[in-house]
């Protein structure tokens, strides 16, 4: 996106939503430079460095992402079979950052799940994308066949040893396929039906396999990680967990959108500064933070702080960090 | 705003729990109503009752609902005014008004693994509403199955769960997906607890039809027990239920999509455990809807236990639906079930003297929890018009009936001619046919079976008795972690074995399982573990069978091969085993794999039948058991035999048909229950009868050596009396009849019995009751030496009275009979049956498994009750179970090798070698001769290998008749062989052999339309 400065906001300053950067262009911007050192790296380190970034879900549940990866079993990727999945499936009401992401820069994507993959040792990996993202899946599947051709995906990834492929599977329908464990029932070809935890996906998920899924925004700040390290990494939020965030409004804002903020903004610079304030004649009487499953908070809160813990102390959540307005003119009921 | 939310999260719950799937819809419906000015106050209460029921986690199985609840509970608080102002006032007298609001009390148990306060015992490898169960604490469910396991969908068996003895709040838990620990605390009481089962089943009645007056279901409904148990009476939701389309499945199972709660048993059950394929759910959210694609009969044989473990009457008997009768209503009786030689236990249900319908009994051995639809369905017969009621003449092909003591008095004439010469049944009792034996004396006793059948049973019995194998139970088959199938189709000769055997699958899963630290019941899960998990269940078969999909590269091979092959495994198990020359070097491959494999089970089993009639088989399979022996394995061994007593008559010994044909020449031949026309061919047959100077039958229905007859006489069915019939496994088991017939219906034994008198017969005695003849067998025939012990004697009794065979609320005692009297006349009784006749007598959960004539205790009135008659859910009755073994393999037993390996297949030019296509429907004798068997079986096709234009005809002679068949072109099996039904081509054609086929064009056919 054009005037985003690469150091402050990385997730969004390569999104090009007319013509995503190809692999060579990529490379120009600084792309492809997390990749070059996670593979110098050992599997174990590059999940200790994930965890001291304190990259968190970005898919609603926010947790550590490093931890996560640390329950999967240690085998290396010729000796077990294992899966990564990038969650796509973006159906909450109110949420569409992460169609920006695939539309815009899915290289960016790629290249983060290619590293997760390497840190939990997967040999496949598996992006489920809502299905009504058909222009998101285009830019994907070309994406994925321009990395592949360009070396970053296949075998010996770079010369590194370490086999990895993609594959992107467009969901059939339906939002409990946004569910991970109801996403790889639904991979199995089968009804997506959640599935009762034990076992948990990281120990037996797709086809009984060891599955990590994570948000699409979530795999997105990988490269970023592992190209600057995780002192950067923290100092990009104004909070205590790492990085920026995808933040937006819908509503009767003057600008809804999607912004890309340090993680800890508050929502009065959210919907005022970058989104304009309310439409001239309506005033915020209440907001859902994170999406349609999060709680209302009053007009109150309307400075609220969008890190992970300020919004669960005042009885609601994060969720996604997209929040849907509420103004004094419409029903909350109807 | 909410409402728009609601709506969405509504729309998107994907149907599998109640709380989600029901709750939620009733949650938009009210936001609805309240928008548009039709809410009441009562109304935003239900919606703080949702948000609080549905929104804690732990209550639904994923977090999906809990997300939904977020933005209602908070709005409710928020725009609490906002709701105010668009309510009035409730109307008088309406569901709607008085709701009470309802107050939570604290309850805290303080003690370790307590249930309430109740310090309990409770099993670690059990969920904890098992475990609840087991202690006698009532806990409604409805998905949890003891077979299918937890899945966790419906959410009625919450409970509280405390972390510790300070822990005073507790959270929900669904008690079937919780596994017990050492010093777990729970309550089932706990009001919170209580409030949200209540409430489950008020969800689940939103959608529910209200009919149980004339739902077939009601007296044996597993939800109206459940809605009792939790309290649930009232009816708030005042909005439209979700309806359904019916679908025509078929002439065995109903269906009534209207009443279903979405419990998913059905397709688990149909798909999971049984294999079938065709029943699935559609659909979503609380539109979910179970049925097939589009209307048509069920594939599955198994398909009748629907009926049972559907929890209400979405799956109802079809059959049983024409004469229907309130489970309460009619008189029960244990039984076995006489299709095949299997020996699975069964419930026969009686009303005004009609057999209504067979259930499912209990066996923790044989048949535990289900029936093949052929046992479930083929007692039709006993009601036919086919059936023989008063004894008779046969003059010129016409049965006249006479006095029962008018041919009791000829055959007293006649008798004493000539020599006696008797045909017992491997369809009859043990103790039918001992008195023929006893009767016509042992030289001139034939066991009914002809030749190749008799002595291939004789010989599966010897191998069986002489093996170093134990004999299989079905139990213990679905166990098994090595098993081979040696040149049987199992799916078709005994259904209910082949459902033991796909569980050795399920099985095998266990071991993925046990790695992640799944509990073996939690169902889902396993079977996402254990999906890489290679079958290890063999299969070898000349033609293909059901049970493909679950072997291991199943080996397609003609009978004399699969015979070479066994043999080729016992060598390479054990090399004292002889050697097989000339095989191929895929043979050799497959015979060196499944050797190891064998090997390397802990419990290896073999399974082979006579469905090919090849000694071969039998032989191959038996060496193979004692090479496993030899190798210090412990194998365990099965054969398939044909029919119900094949195994007793074997024991009992007798000759072959083909001996006792010469005797039979200018004799008095009495048939005992069977048709000779299904064993000899035309020439044979009309040898035999007609060689007869005087020829006796004595059967329940009529048949072609019936019309041959000089006297007949009318023996009672299985139904209408009691007897031994010895399984295939060598368990005696006893059955016991339902229904008292009127004169002069009465048991084989007893009309020998009569006929003896009458004829001056000072040898054979009358028997005033079974036990005295059982007594009799038990002490002439060492063999038989246990067969006391299958069942109590007649006297038995529970705290000193007699066992009651019919509910203490029957009806209609006298008015059934008040079109044919109105004096009340004393109950039927009969000597040979402990059970009472009547509703008269004792009753209760630690009777013997052997006299089991209906499940019922307070509070469960469906199947489920049968959980209070085991010691453990799933193990062995408190009473203990049916049947004794007659016939053990020896422990180690020397192993000794058949040596005889037969030669390769060779096929002949210009014939075919015409095998028999084993069925469930369709080549079985009496089943065939009910109803909805009969429109169940598909026409008779010959299946060829080889080019065969569509709509042809085969022209062949089987067994002396000119047939001609329907034909189909079955790429499955080599060129120059086919397969037919038996029985249903040529009545007495069942065995291997070569034919020449001419294969008719399709414009020259002979018939009406194809079957193909």
């Amino acid at each position: 996106m054009t005037g985003l400065n690469p150091e402050k906001q990385p997730l969004l300053a390569l999104v090009n939503r007319e013509t995503p950067l190809d692999p060579a262009g990529y490379d120009k911007k600084g792309g492809w430079r997390g990749l070059r050192r996670a593979l110098g790296m050992s599997p174990a380190e590059i999940i200790t460095e994930v965890t001291d970034s304190k990259l968190r879900g970005r898919g609603g549940a926010g947790f550590s992402t490093g931890m996560k990866w640390s329950f999967v079993p240690k085998e290396s990727s010729k000796d077990r079979l294992k899966y990564i999945v990038a969650n796509g499936d973006e159906m909450e009401p109110g949420t569409f950052k992460d169609r920006i992401l695939v539309e815009g820069n899915p290289l960016q994507l790629i290249e983060g799940m290619i590293i997760s993959a390497y840190a939990i040792q997967a040999r496949h990996g598996i992006i489920f994308l809502r299905g009504e993202y058909h222009l998101g899946l285009e830019r994907l599947q070309q994406a994925v066949i321009q990395a592949r051709e360009a070396g970053f995906l296949g075998e010996n990834i770079l010369g590194s040893g370490f086999d990895f492929d993609l594959h992107v599977h467009p969901s059939a329908g339906r939002y409990i396929c946004g569910e991970e464990t109801a996403l790889i029932t639904a991979l199995e070809g089968r009804r997506a039906n959640p599935r009762a935890k034990p076992p948990f996906p990281q120990i037996g998920g797709l086809w009984g396999a060891p599955t990590v899924v994570n948000n699409i925004e979530t795999f997105s700040n990988i490269p970023h990680i592992l190209a600057n390290g995780t002192e950067w990494y923290l100092g990009l939020s104004a909070c205590v967990d790492g990085g920026t965030k995808l933040y937006g409004v819908s509503g009767r804002a003057k600008r809804p959108g999607v912004f890309e903020l340090p993680l800890g903004t508050s929502l009065g610079v959210i919907l005022n500064e970058c989104a304009g304030g309310m439409q001239d004649g309506y005033k915020l009487r209440a907001f859902l933070p994170g999406g349609a499953s999060t709680a209302f908070l009053g007009a109150e809160h309307a400075d609220i702080i969008m890190d992970y813990p300020t919004p669960e102390k005042a009885g609601s959540r994060l969720g996604t960090g997209l929040a849907i307005l509420l103004d004094d003119k419409t029903s909350p009921i109807g | 705003m909410i409402r728009n939310l609601e709506h969405f999260f509504a729309q998107e719950s994907c149907g599998w729990c109640t709380p989600c799937r029901d709750g939620l819809p009733w949650v938009e419906r009210l936001l609805i109503a309240i928008e548009e000015g039709r809410g009441t106050p009562e109304d935003i209460e239900r919606l703080h009752d949702a948000a609080r029921l549905i929104g804690p986690m732990g209550r639904t199985f994923c977090a999906h609902a809990p997300g939904a609840i977020a933005p209602l509970a908070s709005g409710l608080k928020m725009f609490a005014e906002d709701f105010q102002r668009l309510v009035s006032k409730p109307t008088p007298g309406t569901a709607e008004s008085g709701a009470a609001g309802r107050r939570l009390r604290r309850y805290g148990p303080m003690a370790k693994i307590v249930i309430d306060g109740r310090e309990v015992e409770a099993r670690t490898d059990v969920n904890l509403l098992q475990a609840c169960l087991e202690a006698g604490k009532d806990l409604p469910y409805f998905c949890w199955h003891p077979e299918l396991g937890s899945v966790g969908a419906c959410r009625q068996c919450a409970v509280k769960q405390y972390a510790n003895a300070d822990d005073t709040r507790g959270r929900i838990v669904m008690a079937c997906m919780t596994p017990v620990t050492e010093g777990a605390i729970f309550s089932v009481d706990d009001p919170e607890a209580k409030e949200f089962r209540g409430e489950v089943v008020e969800w689940l009645m939103t959608n529910h039809p209200h009919d149980c007056p004339v739902c077939e279901e009601g007296g044996e409904c597993h939800l109206q027990d459940m809605t009792v148990m939790t309290g649930h009476r009232e009816r708030r939701y005042r909005f439209d239920k979700r309806t359904h389309n019916n679908q025509e499945l078929g002439p065995f199972v109903k269906h009534e999509m209207n009443r279903c709660i979405s419990c998913y048993r059905c397709v688990r059950f149909y798909r999971d455990y049984a294999g079938g394929e065709d029943l699935g759910v559609f659909a979503s959210h609380n539109n979910v809807y179970f049925g097939r694609h589009e209307s048509g009969t069920l594939e599955s044989p198994f398909s009748g236990n629907l009926i049972e473990v559907c929890p209400t009457g979405v799956f109802t008997d079809k059959p049983f639906s024409k004469m229907y009768s309130r489970k309460w209503d009619m008189r029960g009786a244990p039984s076995v079930c006489s299709n095949c030689a299997t020996g699975c236990n069964t419930i026969i249900n009686e009303r005004a003297g009609k057999v209504r319908r067979t259930l499912n009994r209990y066996n923790d051995e044989v048949n535990r929890y289900f029936l093949c639809d052929r046992g479930r369905f083929g007692h039709g017969w006993v009601n036919a018009p086919t059936r023989l009621r008063s004894a008779g003449y046969v003059i010129n092909g016409d049965m006249t009936p006479v006095p029962a003591q008018a041919a009791l008095d000829h055959f007293g004439k006649i008798a004493n001619a000539g020599k006696l010469v008797g045909i017992g049944s491997p369809r009859a009792s043990l103790e039918s046919n001992y008195a023929l034996r006893k009767l016509v004396g042992e030289e001139n006793f034939s066991t009914g079976m002809a030749e190749p059948q008799h002595s291939l049973v004789k010989l599966a019995v010897s191998l069986m008795s002489t093996s170093a194998a134990r004999i299989a139970t079905m139990q213990e088959m679905e166990t098994s972690d090595g098993a081979l199938i040696l040149g049987e189709d199992v799916a078709a000769t005994s259904p209910r074995m082949s459902l033991a055997l796909r569980q050795i699958k399920r099985t095998a899963f266990n071991k993925a399982a046990d790695q992640a630290r799944v509990p073996h019941w939690m169902d889902a899960s396993v079977r996402t573990l254990g999906q890489d998990t290679v079958s290890p269940l063999f299969l070898v078969s000349p033609t293909v069978t059901d049970l493909d999909g679950f072997a291991q590269d199943p080996i397609r091979t003609m009978p004399e091969d699969a015979a070479r092959l066994g043999f080729a495994i016992a060598h390479r198990i054990d090399d004292s085993a002889p050697d097989v020359a000339g095989l191929t070097e895929s043979e050799a491959a497959s015979a060196s794999r499944i050797a190891d494999a064998l090997l390397a089970a802990e419990k290896p089993l073999l399974v082979s039948g006579l469905q090919y009639a090849s000694a071969a088989l039998l032989q191959a399979t038996a060496n193979i058991a004692s090479a496993l022996a030899a190798k210090g394995k412990a194998p365990l061994l099965s054969f398939v035999l044909p029919e119900a007593n094949s195994m007793g008559l074997a024991l009992m010994g007798g000759l072959s048909l083909d001996e006792i044909a010469s005797r039979a020449a200018g004799s008095t031949l009495i048939v005992l229950e069977n048709d000779l026309s299904r064993r000899l061919d035309k020439a044979a047959f009309d040898t035999v009868t007609g060689g007869a100077a005087n020829l006796v039958v004595l059967d329940h229905s009529v048949t072609p050596t019936a019309i041959r007859s000089q006297i007949t006489f009318p023996s009672a069915a299985y139904s209408e009396t009691d007897g031994t019939l010895v399984s295939a496994e060598g368990r005696a088991q006893r059955f016991f009849q339902v229904v008292y017939p009127d004169a002069p219906l009465q048991a084989g034994w007893r009309w020998i019995a009569d006929l003896a008198q009458a004829a001056g017969f000072d040898h054979v005695k009358p028997w005033s009751k079974l036990d005295d003849l059982i007594a009799e067998i038990a002490a002439t025939l060492p063999v038989f030496a246990r067969i006391p012990e299958a069942a109590p004697s007649s006297d038995y009794t529970l705290e000193g009275i007699p066992l009651r065979s019919q509910t203490h609320r029957v009806s209609g005692r006298t008015a059934i009979r008040a079109n044919i009297s109105v004096r009340d006349i004393p109950p039927p009784a009969s000597p040979d049956t402990p059970l009472h006749s009547t509703m008269e007598g004792s009753y209760g959960t630690d009777m013997p498994g052997t006299l089991v004539p209906f499940y019922q205790v307070p509070g469960w009135n469906s199947e489920q009750s049968l959980n209070r008659f085991q010691q453990e859910i799933g193990g062995k009755m408190r009473g203990g179970d049916c049947g004794v073994r007659l016939v053990e393999g020896i422990a180690n037993a020397a192993g000794s090798y058949a040596m005889d390996v037969p030669s390769a297949f060779a096929p002949r030019a210009g014939q075919f070698m015409l095998l028999p296509e084993a069925r469930v429907f369709g080549t079985d004798e009496m089943s065939m001769m009910s109803q909805p068997i009969a429109d169940r079986a598909a026409p008779a096709v010959v299946r060829v290998g080889g080019a065969v234009a569509k709509g042809a005809q085969v022209r062949l002679s089987l067994n002396g008749e000119l047939c001609t068949v329907d034909a189909v072109s079955d790429p499955s099996l080599p060129e120059g062989v086919a397969t037919c039904p038996p029985h249903m081509v040529s009545r007495s054609w069942s065995t291997p052999g070569w034919v020449s086929l001419e294969i008719t064009a399709p414009a020259e056919r002979i018939g009406t339309e194809s079957a193909v």
